[in-house]
């Protein structure tokens, strides 16, 4: 289950290994699963893998690759940029020999637009880096340093910022200002009211599961993928 | 934000607080729906820590149709549940009034 995959460098450089986990029984539907960002990798991480793991006893095949700069990567994160990030996640489709994706909150972000798949909870650059600087800007305050998250903004733009303990670099913080989830157009969007009762996952105080969502998310993946439909 | 939801009326605010308090606590519905104006939300929870309360912010926004300044915040309005409530009350009506 727990694999590797070869990521392209940018520059000509030789490819680098980044981990991969994978249920890759050889079956047809081969679902590339692009995961929350951040803070809220955290808090989805549980969930994510939950689907996998229903997805899997549906006899669907699923994969979750780093990203170059997350998890166990050994290239920094602040040195990663969004176009980056979506040729990674093409090269990680192309190396999965992905059929599907299923792109989760700002994962929707960079999710490959030829591939069919979901959108869950898709999430905006604006929106994402707004709680970001938010809550540096609450964190410095508790400390009696006053920053606003337009200043904060200002320079990050030069510099890249530390939002949350996430080293973000300039080229990234700016592409975010403006990036919008796309969806394909054979990539439909999961809301989660879909999901049944209870929010989003990403939006608790701290890391937790939901059985009931995660049974939610497999069975409609599970249930498009037999109607032929994404 | 697509639409301003309908929270007419103090019971659906109440109710749409509560609701989004219970989802970022992880609280089962019936134990929010027990919060009163005097239950310590912000440094009586050290669940809450800034993170949170940014997303928890960033959701009222959505939720309510309401724009969060960062000078609007302050420790007041994150220390009771009443004080959150007045403060999206407060909030409502300025981004009802025309401009």
């Amino acid at each position: 289950m727990i694999s590797s995959w070869l990521c392209p460098a940018d520059a000509g450089g030789s490819p680098r290994e980044e981990l991969l986990i994978a249920f890759d029984r050889a079956r047809s539907a081969r679902v590339l699963v692009l995961p929350a960002w951040f803070d809220e990798a955290n808090k989805l991480r549980r969930f994510t893998l939950e689907v996998m793991r229903r997805l899997d006893r549906a006899g669907i095949d699923s994969f979750l690759p780093d990203l170059p700069g997350c998890n166990e990567s050994l290239a920094p994160l602040a040195e990663q940029s969004l176009d980056g990030w979506r040729r990674a996640a093409e090269a990680a489709a192309a190396a999965c020999k992905a059929s599907h994706v299923l792109a989760i909150r700002a994962g929707c972000l960079i999710a490959p637009p030829a591939l069919p798949g979901w959108h869950y909870a898709a999430l905006s650059g604006p929106k994402l880096l707004r709680a970001m600087l938010r809550a540096r800007s609450l964190a410095a305050r508790e400390a009696g340093i006053f920053e606003t998250s337009e200043e904060l903004l200002e320079i990050g733009r030069g510099q890249g910022l530390v939002l949350g303990g996430w080293s973000i670099g300039a080229p990234m913080l700016r592409a975010l200002e403006t990036a919008e989830p796309a969806p394909g157009p054979a990539q439909r969007p999961v809301t989660q009211a879909m999901l049944g009762a209870g929010g989003g996952l990403w939006l608790r105080a701290e890391p937790d599961e939901d059985a009931a969502q995660a049974d939610a998310l497999a069975a409609l993946i599970a249930q498009d993928l037999a109607g032929g439909a994404a | 934000m697509t639409s301003i939801p309908i929270l007419d009326g103090e019971a659906a605010l109440d109710r749409e607080m509560k609701g989004l308090i219970a989802e970022v606590l992880g609280l089962d519905p019936d134990r929010a729906a027990a919060f009163g104006p005097e239950t310590g939300l912000f440094g009586h929870l050290p669940e809450l820590d800034s993170m949170a309360v940014a997303g928890l912010l960033t959701e009222m926004e959505d939720r309510l149709g309401i724009t969060i300044e960062d000078e609007d915040v302050d420790g007041a309005m994150l220390e009771t549940y009443g004080a959150l409530l007045d403060f999206a009350r407060a909030k409502l009506a300025e981004a009802r009034r025309p401009a």
